[in-house]
Protein backbone atom coordinates (compact mmCIF):
# COMPACT_ATOMS: atom_id res chain seq x y z
CA UNK A 1 0.00 0.00 0.00
CA UNK A 2 2.60 2.06 1.16
CA UNK A 3 4.68 1.52 -1.88
CA UNK A 4 1.47 2.04 -3.84
CA UNK A 5 1.26 5.49 -2.88
CA UNK A 6 4.97 6.24 -3.05
CA UNK A 7 4.68 5.74 -6.80
CA UNK A 8 1.72 7.80 -7.07
CA UNK A 9 3.35 10.59 -5.81
CA UNK A 10 6.12 10.24 -8.32
CA UNK A 11 3.70 10.37 -10.96
CA UNK A 12 2.15 13.29 -9.71
CA UNK A 13 5.76 15.17 -9.26
CA UNK A 14 6.56 14.15 -12.67
CA UNK A 15 3.29 15.33 -14.24
CA UNK A 16 3.90 18.70 -12.49
CA UNK A 17 7.78 19.26 -13.11
CA UNK A 18 7.96 17.97 -16.88
CA UNK A 19 5.60 21.13 -17.88
CA UNK A 20 7.77 23.10 -16.36
CA UNK A 21 11.02 22.00 -17.00
CA UNK A 22 10.20 22.16 -20.98
CA UNK A 23 8.92 25.88 -20.43
CA UNK A 24 12.12 26.84 -18.71
CA UNK A 25 14.68 25.12 -20.80
CA UNK A 26 13.01 25.66 -24.05
CA UNK A 27 11.70 28.97 -23.94
CA UNK A 28 13.95 30.78 -21.21
CA UNK A 29 17.47 28.72 -20.88
CA UNK A 30 18.58 27.46 -24.74
CA UNK A 31 17.20 31.34 -26.42
CA UNK A 32 19.56 33.09 -24.06
CA UNK A 33 22.20 30.20 -24.54
CA UNK A 34 21.52 31.11 -28.60
CA UNK A 35 21.88 35.38 -27.63
CA UNK A 36 24.67 35.21 -25.57
CA UNK A 37 27.10 32.50 -28.39
CA UNK A 38 25.83 34.58 -31.57
CA UNK A 39 26.81 38.13 -29.62
CA UNK A 40 30.43 36.72 -30.39
CA UNK A 41 29.68 35.65 -33.71
CA UNK A 42 30.31 37.54 -36.71
CA UNK A 43 30.25 36.69 -40.83
CA UNK A 44 33.84 36.36 -42.12
CA UNK A 45 34.80 36.91 -46.13
CA UNK A 46 33.54 33.80 -46.72
CA UNK A 47 29.97 34.09 -45.45
CA UNK A 48 30.64 31.40 -42.40
CA UNK A 49 30.28 32.34 -38.35
CA UNK A 50 33.14 32.81 -36.97
CA UNK A 51 33.90 33.45 -32.89
CA UNK A 52 35.06 37.25 -32.70
CA UNK A 53 34.97 39.85 -29.91
CA UNK A 54 34.06 42.56 -33.26
CA UNK A 55 30.21 43.27 -31.76
CA UNK A 56 31.56 44.42 -28.53
CA UNK A 57 34.58 46.25 -29.73
CA UNK A 58 31.79 48.22 -32.32
CA UNK A 59 29.96 48.46 -29.40
CA UNK A 60 33.12 49.89 -26.88
CA UNK A 61 34.64 52.23 -30.19
CA UNK A 62 31.42 53.85 -31.93
CA UNK A 63 30.27 56.65 -29.56
CA UNK A 64 26.42 56.54 -30.01
CA UNK A 65 26.39 53.25 -29.11
CA UNK A 66 28.12 53.66 -25.77
CA UNK A 67 26.74 57.66 -25.40
CA UNK A 68 22.81 55.45 -25.59
CA UNK A 69 23.44 53.10 -23.71
CA UNK A 70 24.16 55.98 -20.87
CA UNK A 71 21.74 57.75 -21.95
CA UNK A 72 19.20 54.89 -21.71
CA UNK A 73 20.50 53.67 -17.90
CA UNK A 74 20.44 57.26 -16.77
CA UNK A 75 16.75 58.21 -18.02
CA UNK A 76 15.26 55.19 -16.43
CA UNK A 77 16.93 55.72 -13.29
CA UNK A 78 15.40 59.49 -13.55
CA UNK A 79 12.32 58.30 -14.91
CA UNK A 80 11.90 55.64 -11.79
CA UNK A 81 12.38 58.51 -9.05
CA UNK A 82 10.25 60.53 -10.90
CA UNK A 83 7.35 57.84 -10.68
CA UNK A 84 8.21 57.36 -7.10
CA UNK A 85 7.85 61.02 -6.05
CA UNK A 86 4.56 61.38 -8.61
CA UNK A 87 3.23 58.32 -7.11
CA UNK A 88 3.69 57.26 -3.81
CA UNK A 89 1.31 60.19 -2.34
CA UNK A 90 -1.61 58.81 -4.76
CA UNK A 91 -0.98 55.57 -3.05
CA UNK A 92 -0.73 56.98 0.49
CA UNK A 93 -3.62 59.08 -0.63
CA UNK A 94 -5.95 56.17 -1.78
CA UNK A 95 -4.71 53.62 1.06
CA UNK A 96 -4.94 56.15 4.00
CA UNK A 97 -6.70 59.26 3.18
CA UNK A 98 -9.50 59.16 1.04
CA UNK A 99 -12.91 57.18 1.94
CA UNK A 100 -12.73 53.58 1.10
CA UNK A 101 -15.48 54.10 -1.16
CA UNK A 102 -13.81 56.45 -2.71
CA UNK A 103 -10.63 54.78 -3.45
CA UNK A 104 -12.32 51.28 -4.75
CA UNK A 105 -13.48 53.74 -7.54
CA UNK A 106 -10.72 55.40 -8.31
CA UNK A 107 -8.62 52.23 -7.95
CA UNK A 108 -11.04 50.86 -11.19
CA UNK A 109 -9.95 54.04 -13.03
CA UNK A 110 -6.15 53.62 -11.97
CA UNK A 111 -6.56 49.96 -14.00
CA UNK A 112 -7.98 51.44 -17.20
CA UNK A 113 -5.53 52.39 -18.55
CA UNK A 114 -3.17 49.77 -17.57
CA UNK A 115 -5.40 46.94 -19.08
CA UNK A 116 -5.89 49.34 -22.47
CA UNK A 117 -2.22 48.76 -23.23
CA UNK A 118 0.48 50.72 -23.99
CA UNK A 119 0.26 51.51 -27.34
CA UNK A 120 -3.23 53.07 -26.85
CA UNK A 121 -2.08 55.59 -24.60
CA UNK A 122 1.01 56.34 -26.39
CA UNK A 123 -1.19 57.17 -29.41
CA UNK A 124 -3.39 59.65 -26.86
CA UNK A 125 -0.09 61.49 -26.16
CA UNK A 126 0.62 62.12 -29.73
CA UNK A 127 -2.98 63.41 -30.15
CA UNK A 128 -2.25 65.41 -27.16
CA UNK A 129 0.90 66.65 -27.57
CA UNK A 130 1.03 67.19 -31.51
CA UNK A 131 1.83 70.78 -33.07
CA UNK A 132 -1.87 70.84 -33.57
CA UNK A 133 -2.56 68.34 -30.70
CA UNK A 134 -5.39 69.09 -28.42
CA UNK A 135 -3.00 71.14 -25.92
CA UNK A 136 -1.48 73.48 -28.40
CA UNK A 137 -5.24 73.93 -29.60
CA UNK A 138 -6.54 74.63 -25.74
CA UNK A 139 -3.71 76.77 -25.11
CA UNK A 140 -4.26 79.08 -28.42
CA UNK A 141 -7.50 79.13 -27.93
CA UNK A 142 -7.67 80.78 -25.25
CA UNK A 143 -5.07 83.03 -26.31
CA UNK A 144 -1.95 82.00 -23.88
CA UNK A 145 0.39 81.32 -26.61
CA UNK A 146 0.55 82.79 -30.22
CA UNK A 147 2.52 79.72 -31.72
CA UNK A 148 2.21 76.11 -30.90
CA UNK A 149 4.63 74.91 -28.55
CA UNK A 150 6.85 72.21 -29.92
CA UNK A 151 6.26 69.17 -27.27
CA UNK A 152 6.41 66.43 -29.46
CA UNK A 153 8.90 64.46 -30.44
CA UNK A 154 11.17 65.92 -28.10
CA UNK A 155 12.37 64.20 -24.69
CA UNK A 156 10.01 65.99 -22.93
CA UNK A 157 7.08 64.39 -24.97
CA UNK A 158 9.19 60.66 -24.54
CA UNK A 159 9.57 61.23 -20.32
CA UNK A 160 5.55 61.72 -20.56
CA UNK A 161 5.16 58.52 -22.21
CA UNK A 162 7.78 55.94 -19.92
CA UNK A 163 6.06 57.74 -16.73
CA UNK A 164 2.64 57.18 -17.75
CA UNK A 165 3.23 54.23 -19.11
CA UNK A 166 5.09 52.86 -15.94
CA UNK A 167 3.66 54.80 -13.04
CA UNK A 168 0.64 52.93 -11.95
CA UNK A 169 3.24 50.25 -11.73
CA UNK A 170 4.47 52.05 -8.49
CA UNK A 171 1.18 52.96 -6.99
CA UNK A 172 0.35 49.65 -7.05
CA UNK A 173 3.20 47.62 -4.95
CA UNK A 174 3.18 50.79 -2.68
CA UNK A 175 -0.54 51.00 -2.19
CA UNK A 176 -0.77 47.20 -1.71
CA UNK A 177 1.69 47.24 1.31
CA UNK A 178 0.30 50.75 2.76
CA UNK A 179 -3.09 48.70 3.22
CA UNK A 180 -1.59 46.30 4.90
CA UNK A 181 0.17 48.93 7.71
CA UNK A 182 -1.68 49.33 10.97
CA UNK A 183 -3.43 53.29 11.47
CA UNK A 184 -2.77 52.97 14.92
CA UNK A 185 0.95 53.02 14.25
CA UNK A 186 0.72 57.11 12.77
CA UNK A 187 -1.91 57.16 15.86
CA UNK A 188 0.17 56.88 18.56
CA UNK A 189 3.06 59.18 16.96
CA UNK A 190 0.57 61.71 16.70
CA UNK A 191 -0.38 61.22 20.14
CA UNK A 192 3.20 61.46 21.05
CA UNK A 193 3.83 64.29 19.48
CA UNK A 194 5.73 63.71 16.39
CA UNK A 195 5.94 65.99 13.36
CA UNK A 196 4.15 65.33 9.96
CA UNK A 197 7.89 65.35 9.12
CA UNK A 198 9.23 62.65 11.41
CA UNK A 199 5.74 60.58 10.65
CA UNK A 200 6.63 60.38 7.53
CA UNK A 201 10.27 59.60 7.44
CA UNK A 202 10.80 57.35 10.29
CA UNK A 203 7.25 55.05 10.34
CA UNK A 204 5.72 55.53 6.55
CA UNK A 205 8.46 55.12 4.55
CA UNK A 206 10.13 52.30 5.99
CA UNK A 207 7.41 50.68 6.48
CA UNK A 208 6.60 50.58 3.02
CA UNK A 209 10.19 49.87 1.90
CA UNK A 210 9.72 46.82 0.87
CA UNK A 211 6.73 48.06 -1.82
CA UNK A 212 8.30 50.86 -3.04
CA UNK A 213 11.48 48.43 -3.74
CA UNK A 214 9.16 45.85 -6.01
CA UNK A 215 7.69 49.06 -7.62
CA UNK A 216 10.85 50.90 -8.29
CA UNK A 217 12.03 47.78 -10.16
CA UNK A 218 9.06 46.93 -12.15
CA UNK A 219 8.90 50.72 -13.06
CA UNK A 220 13.11 50.82 -14.15
CA UNK A 221 12.35 47.33 -15.79
CA UNK A 222 9.36 48.38 -18.06
CA UNK A 223 11.76 52.01 -18.83
CA UNK A 224 14.86 50.46 -19.65
CA UNK A 225 13.31 47.77 -21.93
CA UNK A 226 10.36 49.82 -23.76
CA UNK A 227 10.28 51.01 -27.25
CA UNK A 228 7.36 52.20 -28.18
CA UNK A 229 7.26 55.83 -25.91
CA UNK A 230 11.18 56.01 -27.20
CA UNK A 231 9.83 55.40 -30.84
CA UNK A 232 7.34 57.01 -31.33
CA UNK A 233 7.28 59.89 -28.55
CA UNK A 234 11.10 60.86 -28.76
CA UNK A 235 12.79 62.68 -31.61
CA UNK A 236 15.38 61.72 -33.68
CA UNK A 237 17.84 62.62 -30.65
CA UNK A 238 15.94 60.81 -28.25
CA UNK A 239 18.37 57.66 -29.06
CA UNK A 240 17.07 54.74 -26.72
CA UNK A 241 19.02 51.56 -26.43
CA UNK A 242 15.81 49.00 -27.29
CA UNK A 243 16.32 50.95 -30.54
CA UNK A 244 19.10 49.71 -31.65
CA UNK A 245 18.72 46.71 -31.08
CA UNK A 246 15.62 46.51 -32.97
CA UNK A 247 17.07 48.42 -36.05
CA UNK A 248 19.83 45.55 -36.26
CA UNK A 249 17.18 43.20 -36.21
CA UNK A 250 14.60 44.70 -38.06
CA UNK A 251 16.59 47.38 -40.70
CA UNK A 252 20.22 46.49 -40.73
CA UNK A 253 19.60 42.39 -40.32
CA UNK A 254 22.87 42.49 -38.42
CA UNK A 255 21.70 40.27 -36.07
CA UNK A 256 24.86 38.94 -34.54
CA UNK A 257 25.35 42.44 -33.64
CA UNK A 258 21.99 42.99 -32.41
CA UNK A 259 22.37 39.91 -29.95
CA UNK A 260 25.16 41.48 -28.38
CA UNK A 261 23.45 44.62 -27.36
CA UNK A 262 20.56 42.13 -26.36
CA UNK A 263 23.27 40.71 -23.81
CA UNK A 264 24.42 44.40 -22.79
CA UNK A 265 21.38 45.16 -22.25
CA UNK A 266 20.44 42.47 -20.30
CA UNK A 267 23.24 42.90 -17.92
CA UNK A 268 22.97 46.60 -17.20
CA UNK A 269 18.71 46.30 -16.24
CA UNK A 270 19.86 43.02 -14.20
CA UNK A 271 22.84 44.51 -12.65
CA UNK A 272 21.39 47.39 -11.75
CA UNK A 273 17.83 45.44 -9.78
CA UNK A 274 20.73 43.03 -8.60
CA UNK A 275 22.24 46.53 -6.93
CA UNK A 276 19.06 47.88 -6.11
CA UNK A 277 17.95 44.33 -4.28
CA UNK A 278 21.34 43.98 -2.35
CA UNK A 279 21.06 47.71 -1.22
CA UNK A 280 17.20 47.52 -0.02
CA UNK A 281 18.14 44.07 1.32
CA UNK A 282 15.20 42.53 -0.80
CA UNK A 283 14.46 39.32 -2.33
CA UNK A 284 13.84 38.93 -5.98
CA UNK A 285 10.90 36.48 -4.90
CA UNK A 286 8.99 39.64 -3.01
CA UNK A 287 9.06 41.34 -6.29
CA UNK A 288 6.80 39.09 -7.98
CA UNK A 289 4.34 38.82 -5.07
CA UNK B 1 -3.17 62.83 8.16
CA UNK B 2 -5.42 59.63 7.75
CA UNK B 3 -8.73 58.97 8.10
CA UNK B 4 -9.13 58.86 11.82
CA UNK B 5 -7.64 61.49 12.68
CA UNK B 6 -8.04 65.04 11.97
CA UNK B 7 -6.37 67.18 9.22
CA UNK B 8 -6.67 70.68 8.51
CA UNK B 9 -8.62 71.33 5.47
CA UNK B 10 -5.51 73.03 3.48
CA UNK B 11 -4.41 69.86 3.86
CA UNK B 12 -7.48 68.20 2.48
CA UNK B 13 -8.05 70.53 0.00
CA UNK B 14 -4.73 70.29 -1.53
CA UNK B 15 -4.22 66.55 -1.19
CA UNK B 16 -7.72 66.64 -3.06
CA UNK B 17 -6.66 68.41 -5.79
CA UNK B 18 -3.11 66.76 -6.25
CA UNK B 19 -5.02 63.52 -6.69
CA UNK B 20 -7.28 64.99 -9.11
CA UNK B 21 -4.74 66.45 -11.43
CA UNK B 22 -3.05 62.74 -11.50
CA UNK B 23 -5.90 61.34 -12.30
CA UNK B 24 -6.53 64.00 -15.42
CA UNK B 25 -3.12 63.12 -16.68
CA UNK B 26 -4.29 59.86 -16.60
CA UNK B 27 -7.10 59.92 -18.20
CA UNK B 28 -6.26 63.17 -20.81
CA UNK B 29 -5.17 60.75 -23.23
CA UNK B 30 -8.39 57.72 -22.96
CA UNK B 31 -10.62 60.75 -23.29
CA UNK B 32 -8.87 62.94 -25.77
CA UNK B 33 -8.96 59.62 -28.14
CA UNK B 34 -12.67 58.85 -27.65
CA UNK B 35 -14.06 62.34 -28.37
CA UNK B 36 -12.12 62.68 -31.60
CA UNK B 37 -12.66 59.46 -32.69
CA UNK B 38 -16.15 61.20 -33.61
CA UNK B 39 -14.90 64.47 -34.66
CA UNK B 40 -15.99 64.89 -38.63
CA UNK B 41 -12.89 65.81 -39.82
CA UNK B 42 -9.99 63.98 -41.76
CA UNK B 43 -7.07 64.35 -39.77
CA UNK B 44 -6.57 62.97 -36.47
CA UNK B 45 -6.53 66.17 -34.11
CA UNK B 46 -8.76 69.21 -33.78
CA UNK B 47 -10.40 71.49 -34.67
CA UNK B 48 -13.53 70.06 -33.85
CA UNK B 49 -15.75 69.57 -36.79
CA UNK B 50 -19.43 67.65 -36.18
CA UNK B 51 -20.41 64.85 -35.13
CA UNK B 52 -19.66 61.60 -37.16
CA UNK B 53 -19.81 57.75 -36.87
CA UNK B 54 -17.95 57.58 -39.89
CA UNK B 55 -14.93 56.42 -38.63
CA UNK B 56 -16.37 53.39 -37.55
CA UNK B 57 -18.88 52.84 -40.52
CA UNK B 58 -18.18 54.64 -43.41
CA UNK B 59 -17.69 52.20 -46.35
CA UNK B 60 -16.40 55.13 -48.43
CA UNK B 61 -12.98 55.26 -50.21
CA UNK B 62 -12.23 58.18 -48.27
CA UNK B 63 -13.15 57.27 -44.89
CA UNK B 64 -12.95 53.80 -44.47
CA UNK B 65 -14.72 52.73 -40.78
CA UNK B 66 -13.48 50.21 -38.31
CA UNK B 67 -15.66 47.95 -39.69
CA UNK B 68 -14.99 48.21 -43.42
CA UNK B 69 -11.62 47.96 -43.24
CA UNK B 70 -10.95 44.47 -43.64
CA UNK B 71 -7.04 44.47 -42.52
CA UNK B 72 -8.02 45.86 -39.31
CA UNK B 73 -10.38 43.42 -38.54
CA UNK B 74 -8.08 40.39 -39.68
CA UNK B 75 -5.82 41.76 -37.14
CA UNK B 76 -8.35 41.72 -34.52
CA UNK B 77 -9.34 38.12 -34.79
CA UNK B 78 -5.33 36.91 -35.39
CA UNK B 79 -4.98 38.74 -31.72
CA UNK B 80 -8.28 37.18 -30.14
CA UNK B 81 -7.26 34.07 -31.39
CA UNK B 82 -3.30 34.44 -30.37
CA UNK B 83 -4.76 35.74 -26.93
CA UNK B 84 -6.68 32.52 -26.69
CA UNK B 85 -3.71 30.33 -26.86
CA UNK B 86 -1.73 32.41 -25.04
CA UNK B 87 -3.55 32.04 -22.18
CA UNK B 88 -4.13 28.68 -22.12
CA UNK B 89 -0.82 27.50 -22.55
CA UNK B 90 0.19 30.42 -20.11
CA UNK B 91 -2.79 28.76 -17.39
CA UNK B 92 -1.83 25.15 -17.94
CA UNK B 93 1.80 25.53 -17.64
CA UNK B 94 2.03 28.25 -14.99
CA UNK B 95 -0.79 26.36 -12.47
CA UNK B 96 1.46 23.63 -12.60
CA UNK B 97 4.30 25.70 -11.93
CA UNK B 98 2.56 27.17 -8.99
CA UNK B 99 1.77 23.59 -7.92
CA UNK B 100 5.08 22.72 -8.32
CA UNK B 101 6.69 25.37 -6.42
CA UNK B 102 4.49 25.55 -3.28
CA UNK B 103 3.69 21.99 -2.55
CA UNK B 104 6.51 19.78 -3.79
CA UNK B 105 10.34 19.77 -2.11
CA UNK B 106 13.21 18.87 -4.91
CA UNK B 107 16.73 19.00 -5.54
CA UNK B 108 17.72 22.39 -7.67
CA UNK B 109 14.43 23.52 -6.44
CA UNK B 110 15.83 27.49 -5.87
CA UNK B 111 17.47 27.64 -9.23
CA UNK B 112 14.23 26.16 -11.23
CA UNK B 113 12.26 28.93 -9.22
CA UNK B 114 15.13 31.60 -10.08
CA UNK B 115 14.42 30.81 -13.79
CA UNK B 116 10.71 30.63 -13.23
CA UNK B 117 11.01 34.52 -11.94
CA UNK B 118 13.21 35.48 -14.76
CA UNK B 119 10.73 36.47 -17.51
CA UNK B 120 9.88 39.42 -14.51
CA UNK B 121 13.07 41.05 -15.27
CA UNK B 122 14.31 40.62 -18.90
CA UNK B 123 12.94 43.10 -20.96
CA UNK B 124 10.42 41.64 -23.54
CA UNK B 125 12.67 42.90 -26.46
CA UNK B 126 15.24 40.33 -25.32
CA UNK B 127 12.65 37.70 -24.88
CA UNK B 128 11.68 38.46 -28.77
CA UNK B 129 15.13 37.88 -29.94
CA UNK B 130 16.34 35.53 -28.26
CA UNK B 131 13.35 32.93 -29.26
CA UNK B 132 14.17 34.41 -33.13
CA UNK B 133 17.46 33.54 -32.98
CA UNK B 134 16.99 30.42 -31.20
CA UNK B 135 14.07 29.53 -33.92
CA UNK B 136 16.05 30.48 -37.13
CA UNK B 137 19.17 28.49 -35.95
CA UNK B 138 17.17 25.28 -35.05
CA UNK B 139 15.63 26.36 -38.28
CA UNK B 140 18.99 26.11 -40.27
CA UNK B 141 20.64 23.28 -38.32
CA UNK B 142 17.64 20.95 -39.42
CA UNK B 143 17.45 22.16 -42.93
CA UNK B 144 21.37 21.58 -43.58
CA UNK B 145 20.65 18.18 -41.72
CA UNK B 146 17.78 16.71 -43.25
CA UNK B 147 17.12 18.82 -45.98
CA UNK B 148 13.64 20.01 -44.57
CA UNK B 149 12.43 23.15 -44.69
CA UNK B 150 10.26 23.72 -41.24
CA UNK B 151 7.97 26.52 -41.47
CA UNK B 152 7.59 26.71 -37.49
CA UNK B 153 11.01 28.05 -37.04
CA UNK B 154 10.13 31.46 -38.56
CA UNK B 155 8.85 34.23 -37.76
CA UNK B 156 5.03 33.21 -37.96
CA UNK B 157 1.87 32.87 -35.34
CA UNK B 158 2.98 30.28 -33.57
CA UNK B 159 5.98 31.50 -32.95
CA UNK B 160 4.59 34.16 -31.48
CA UNK B 161 1.97 32.51 -29.37
CA UNK B 162 5.59 30.26 -27.54
CA UNK B 163 7.01 34.17 -27.34
CA UNK B 164 3.95 35.73 -25.22
CA UNK B 165 4.05 31.99 -23.66
CA UNK B 166 7.55 32.38 -22.86
CA UNK B 167 6.28 35.37 -19.91
CA UNK B 168 2.81 34.76 -19.78
CA UNK B 169 3.76 31.43 -17.21
CA UNK B 170 5.18 33.54 -15.12
CA UNK B 171 2.45 35.99 -14.61
CA UNK B 172 -0.16 33.14 -13.96
CA UNK B 173 2.16 31.48 -11.65
CA UNK B 174 2.62 34.01 -9.24
CA UNK B 175 -1.60 34.49 -9.33
CA UNK B 176 -1.84 31.48 -8.93
CA UNK B 177 0.45 30.48 -5.94
CA UNK B 178 -1.10 33.72 -4.19
CA UNK B 179 -3.84 31.81 -3.59
CA UNK B 180 -1.79 28.95 -3.13
CA UNK B 181 -0.87 30.12 -0.37
CA UNK B 182 -3.85 30.87 1.71
CA UNK B 183 -4.94 27.14 0.91
CA UNK B 184 -5.34 24.91 4.04
CA UNK B 185 -2.91 21.59 3.37
CA UNK B 186 -4.47 19.65 5.99
CA UNK B 187 -7.68 19.14 3.28
CA UNK B 188 -5.50 17.54 1.09
CA UNK B 189 -3.90 15.60 3.79
CA UNK B 190 -7.67 14.69 4.65
CA UNK B 191 -8.21 13.35 1.12
CA UNK B 192 -4.94 11.69 0.63
CA UNK B 193 -5.35 9.65 4.36
CA UNK B 194 -9.10 8.83 2.94
CA UNK B 195 -7.42 6.78 -0.25
CA UNK B 196 -6.95 9.31 -2.56
CA UNK B 197 -4.09 9.29 -4.75
CA UNK B 198 -1.74 12.51 -5.14
CA UNK B 199 -3.39 13.51 -8.36
CA UNK B 200 -7.11 12.96 -7.10
CA UNK B 201 -6.43 15.23 -4.39
CA UNK B 202 -5.24 18.26 -6.34
CA UNK B 203 -7.94 17.06 -8.98
CA UNK B 204 -10.91 17.03 -6.41
CA UNK B 205 -9.89 19.40 -3.67
CA UNK B 206 -6.83 21.82 -4.28
CA UNK B 207 -8.40 22.89 -8.16
CA UNK B 208 -11.74 23.83 -7.23
CA UNK B 209 -10.04 26.41 -4.69
CA UNK B 210 -7.66 27.75 -7.13
CA UNK B 211 -10.56 28.17 -9.87
CA UNK B 212 -10.90 31.85 -9.14
CA UNK B 213 -7.23 32.39 -9.08
CA UNK B 214 -7.27 30.18 -12.62
CA UNK B 215 -9.90 32.29 -13.83
CA UNK B 216 -8.71 35.52 -13.51
CA UNK B 217 -4.76 34.68 -14.52
CA UNK B 218 -6.39 33.23 -18.16
CA UNK B 219 -8.06 36.47 -18.32
CA UNK B 220 -4.53 38.58 -17.17
CA UNK B 221 -2.07 36.40 -19.72
CA UNK B 222 -5.38 37.28 -22.54
CA UNK B 223 -4.69 40.80 -21.85
CA UNK B 224 -1.16 40.50 -21.52
CA UNK B 225 -1.18 38.93 -25.08
CA UNK B 226 -3.37 41.28 -26.38
CA UNK B 227 -1.61 44.15 -25.86
CA UNK B 228 2.64 43.02 -26.31
CA UNK B 229 4.78 44.43 -28.71
CA UNK B 230 7.80 44.22 -28.03
CA UNK B 231 8.16 40.34 -27.90
CA UNK B 232 5.66 40.23 -30.93
CA UNK B 233 7.23 42.70 -32.87
CA UNK B 234 10.34 40.19 -33.83
CA UNK B 235 8.83 37.00 -34.50
CA UNK B 236 5.60 38.00 -36.12
CA UNK B 237 4.97 36.38 -39.81
CA UNK B 238 2.66 37.67 -42.33
CA UNK B 239 -0.35 38.17 -40.30
CA UNK B 240 0.32 41.09 -37.99
CA UNK B 241 -1.55 41.37 -34.05
CA UNK B 242 -3.44 44.39 -33.45
CA UNK B 243 -0.87 45.74 -31.80
CA UNK B 244 1.64 45.82 -34.60
CA UNK B 245 -0.92 46.97 -37.17
CA UNK B 246 -1.60 49.70 -34.91
CA UNK B 247 2.32 51.04 -34.56
CA UNK B 248 2.76 50.81 -38.36
CA UNK B 249 -0.25 52.40 -39.10
CA UNK B 250 0.62 55.08 -36.10
CA UNK B 251 3.94 55.73 -37.66
CA UNK B 252 3.05 55.88 -41.26
CA UNK B 253 -0.20 56.89 -41.96
CA UNK B 254 -2.77 58.28 -39.16
CA UNK B 255 -5.76 58.47 -39.93
CA UNK B 256 -8.95 58.86 -37.59
CA UNK B 257 -9.44 54.82 -37.80
CA UNK B 258 -6.77 55.10 -34.90
CA UNK B 259 -9.02 57.19 -32.59
CA UNK B 260 -12.16 55.10 -33.36
CA UNK B 261 -10.22 51.28 -32.86
CA UNK B 262 -8.51 53.22 -29.50
CA UNK B 263 -12.06 54.33 -28.77
CA UNK B 264 -13.46 50.80 -29.12
CA UNK B 265 -10.50 48.98 -27.03
CA UNK B 266 -10.75 51.45 -24.10
CA UNK B 267 -14.73 50.96 -24.07
CA UNK B 268 -13.93 47.21 -24.16
CA UNK B 269 -11.57 47.72 -21.07
CA UNK B 270 -13.82 49.82 -19.19
CA UNK B 271 -16.53 47.52 -19.38
CA UNK B 272 -14.85 44.71 -18.39
CA UNK B 273 -13.25 46.52 -15.49
CA UNK B 274 -16.75 47.73 -14.65
CA UNK B 275 -18.00 44.44 -14.44
CA UNK B 276 -15.10 43.39 -12.35
CA UNK B 277 -15.74 46.34 -9.80
CA UNK B 278 -19.41 44.88 -9.31
CA UNK B 279 -18.50 41.33 -9.43
CA UNK B 280 -16.21 41.46 -6.45
CA UNK B 281 -18.61 44.04 -4.48
CA UNK B 282 -21.33 41.76 -4.67
CA UNK B 283 -19.00 38.93 -3.36
CA UNK B 284 -18.53 41.22 -0.48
Amino acid sequence: MMQNNKKNLNITFYLLIVPVLIWLIFMIVIPHAELFISSFQVEDDSGDMVFSFGNYIDFFTQKIYWFTFVKTAAYSIGVTLLAFIIAFPIAFYLSKVTSKKNAAFLILLLLIPLWVGELVTVYGWIVLLGDHGIINHFLMTIGIINEPINMLYTNFSMVIGLLYMSMLFMVIPVMSTLQSMDDSLIEAACDLGASKWDIFTKIIIPYSMPGITSGAIIVFMLVIGDYLAPNLLGGKNSLWFTEQIYNNFLQTFNWNEGAAFGFLLLILSSGIIWLALKLSGQKLEKVGA
Amino acid sequence: MIRSLPSSPLYRIGYGVYAFLFFTFLLMPLIAISILAFNDSNFISLPWNGFTTDWFFSVTDERQGVFADEELIASIFTSISTGFFVALLSTLVGTLAALLFEEEQFRLKGLLYFLALAPLVIPGVILGISLLLTATSAGNHIEDTFGLDVELFRPNYWLVVLGQFSFGVTYVMLLVSARLKKFDRTLEEAALSLKATRLEAIWYVTLPFLRPAIMGAFVVAFILSFSNINTTIFLIGSDPTLPIDLYSRIRFSSTPVLNAVSFLIVLTISGLAIINFFANRSKK
